[in-house]
């Protein structure tokens, strides 16, 4: 990083009112749902704001920290807060739970419990890619509406993908309410040349492909969903557009996280110029598992240096070594580093550095920022 | 060249699957484990084939090509006349394949991919997805010449993370759940079989970090229970061994050392390296920790050292031949 780039302050974002809304985004593995919980908690403790944290698949340990035994999809207080102003919930989010309450919301009970009972509803609510992403949007704009909180800090699915987050529940709203979907449910319409009569058993070579390849009775649940969830066309992509209006409000503050990994600042690097695009706010780059040498000594000279103390000092030997490998991989992840900062010499990034061991209690996340 | 020809290399002796499935928590370094095993079972002048299914292109990207076509192209060759080939699966192009193989309906397939259909079907259902894929890497694994020898000795296959290793693995259960019968059934059958045999081994990637050692935990777990074979646990950049033995690294001693090397010995240098060397010890004994942890899954453990330069394709043929020697 030059010294020109600014460095990011969290509780700028935290302590400013007119933020209503926290993203945490970025690739898998790279801290994301703990450096959400560490913001929410600083958002609370040292803000004193009602603080409400949406984490989507926190590890065991982490969860346990913040209270979370149950994933029951309910914002829960978390105990043992410093200070009185401020107070935390959290929650984890059930995608399948969320999405059966979309489904319950805008359909007749007994339309409900059909597409409920359907195994592709089943296997789509709990698997397809996207409905994690959906969900969360989802549940974002839930928690907003109940306008309970200060502050919403959002945890993103833990995606291969940054951009996942932006573009897949856009994806889930064009797929259900999209034309494949439309031509299943309408058979009859598309007469002799239809591609999709599937359910009158069709006459044509691809539908009786499609029956060889799925089975008669795999279509049959298909169309099953397919007219079950009819009700609910439009509903899903109307919803989604709603979540990303927000979301490119001032009120929101996207905040992306990565770690110094090639992959990592790559995903950082995509996400950050998606966002101008979309003209949504990032407030900065959060980096977790930063090396930093604590002397100025290169490597080199003190791996040469560590040679020469054999049989003298052995343990000094080593302690060399050691710093030899941090100022090696400091130096590695400078150059890392440097890709994201090159082009975005105006966002703002924050450098947190490398911790021996894994964060899963509340001073853990207190000594984060 | 035939797959008798070669005699058996050390590697294919400690690694006796043919099928070898590689995974890990995300961002442990399985696309590069899998590369290397690749190499490694290629020794000798046998021919490997390495998988990838996730559309990351992950191959290509290790090696400094362009993406990988649906095609099985060579990647690496070693010495003695031994080849590793690449491909990039992808569900819909495995379903066409399917249905030109299955079904002879190349055209009607190129017309469903028209219309969407196989993308929707894909989509629709993910273990539909997941039999398709896991389909290919049983046909490849179990592909014969027409003198009806073994085209490959080896597959490896950079599979999904582990969180979702059981689910992409447990094909039947998966395409059950939405085809009780017909060929997607039968198809699904066959590679559950594959899966459940001797032939496969699941191979477990991890860290010595707290969560990438939970996950791999959780999938050895998880696999025992669907019956799938678990091979070896794969340590990736492990540190060297320092200060062994050492429990407190004192101000004085570094002080002393490094006057007798000639270096600094100011406060901030002194007191620097110390903490340096105490985090270090502290990561140590979590490691110690760890290990023991993954020793209780009762495989063969690999420890794979921390390349400093990077992964190249030098960096490749040496974790290959660790991976190689390993018992």
């Amino acid at each position: 990083m030059t010294s020109l780039q600014p460095v990011l302050d969290v509780d700028e974002v935290l302590g400013d009112p007119e933020i209503r809304i926290v993203v945490c985004c970025g690739s898998g593995g790279v801290g994301k749902t703990t450096t959400a919980a560490a913001l929410a908690l600083r958002a609370a403790e040292k803000h004193g704001r009602r603080t409400v944290v949406l984490t989507i698949d926190p590890a065991r340990r982490l969860a346990q920290s913040l209270g979370l035994t149950e994933l029951d999809n309910t914002p829960r207080v978390v105990p043992g807060l410093d200070g009185d102003a401020g107070e935390l919930s959290a929650m984890m989010l059930d995608m399948k739970r969320t999405f059966d309450e979309i489904v319950a919301a805008h359909t007749e009970p007994k339309r409900a419990a059909e597409i409920f009972a359907n195994p592709f509803y089943q296997a789509m609510s709990s698997t397809f890619s996207g409905t994690q992403e959906y969900m969360a949007m989802e549940k974002l704009s839930q928690l907003r509406a109940a306008d309970e909180w200060d502050l919403i800090v959002v945890d993103t699915p833990p995606s291969r993908s940054a951009l996942d987050f932006l573009d897949a529940p856009a994806r889930l709203g064009r797929f259900l309410d999209g034309r494949m979907l439309r031509l299943l449910l309408a058979p009859a319409k598309a007469g002799g040349r239809s591609m999709f009569s599937l359910v009158t058993a069709g006459f044509g070579v691809v539908s009786k492909t499609v029956q060889k390849i799925l089975g008669a009775q795999l279509l049959s649940d298909l169309s099953g969903f397919v007219s079950a969830l009819d009700s609910m066309f439009g509903g899903f992509r109307e919803r989604a557009e709603k979540t990303y209006r927000v979301l490119q409000d001032p009120q929101t503050a996207f905040l992306v996280v990565a770690a110094p990994e090639p992959d990592a600042v790559r995903e950082a690097a995509f996400f950050a110029s998606r966002l101008g695009v979309e003209r949504m706010p990032l407030a900065g780059l959060v980096l977790n598992r930063v090396h930093h040498c604590l002397i100025d000594l290169d490597a080199d000279s003190a791996l040469a240096a560590a040679d020469e103390l054999a049989g003298v000092s052995d343990v000094t030997a080593d302690a060399l070594r050691i710093h030899a490998a941090i100022a090696a991989q400091a130096a590695r992840e400078r150059a890392v580093i440097s890709r994201f900062t090159s082009e975005f010499g105006d966002v703002p990034v924050l450098e947190i550095e490398a911790q021996a061991t894994d964060v899963h209690d509340l001073d853990g996340l207190r000594a984060i920022f | 060249m035939t797959a008798s020809a070669p005699s058996d290399g050390p590697a294919a002796n400690q690694w006796p699957a043919r099928l070898h499935v590689v995974t890990g928590k995300g961002g442990v370094g399985k696309t590069t484990v899998a590369a290397a095993l690749a190499l490694a079972l290629a020794a000798g002048g046998r021919r490997t084939l390495l998988v990838e299914v996730e559309d990351r292109q992950g191959i290509a990207q290790l090696f400094d090509r362009s993406p990988l076509p649906y095609e099985e192209r060579t990647i690496a060759t070693t010495p003695g006349g031994g080849e590793v080939k690449a491909l990039a699966v992808d569900p819909e192009e495995a379903l066409l394949e399917y249905l030109t193989l299955f079904y002879h309906l190349g055209a009607a397939g190129r017309a469903l991919r028209k219309v969407g259909a196989i993308d929707f079907a894909t989509t629709i259902a993910p273990g539909l997805r997941d039999v398709l894929l896991t389909g290919k890497v049983k046909e490849a694994t179990t592909r014969t010449d027409s003198q009806g020898k073994r085209v490959y000795h080896a597959v490896v296959l950079d599979a999904p993370p582990t969180g979702r290793i059981g689910r992409f693995l447990n094909v039947t259960a998966e395409a059950a759940k939405l085809a009780k019968m017909g060929p997607i059934k039968t198809q699904s059958e066959g590679v559950a079989a594959l899966l459940r045999s001797p032939m496969t081994a699941v191979h477990l990637v991890t860290l010595l970090e707290e969560m990438p050692v939970q996950e791999t935990l959780d999938a050895a777990q998880e696999l025992r229970g669907l019956g799938i074979p678990v091979g070896k646990v794969i340590v990736n950049g492990a540190h060297p061994p320092l200060l062994e033995g050492v429990r407190k690294v004192t101000q004085a001693e570094l002080r002393r050392g490094l006057a007798a090397a000639g270096l600094a010995t100011d406060r901030p240098t002194v007191v620097g390296l110390q903490e340096q060397a105490q985090a270090y010890l502290a990561r140590r004994s979590v490691e110690t920790e760890l290990r023991g942890e993954l020793d209780e899954i009762g495989r063969p453990v690999v420890e794979l050292p921390l390349l400093p330069g990077g992964i190249d394709f030098a960096a490749l043929r040496e974790i290959g031949s660790l991976l190689g020697a390993a018992a």
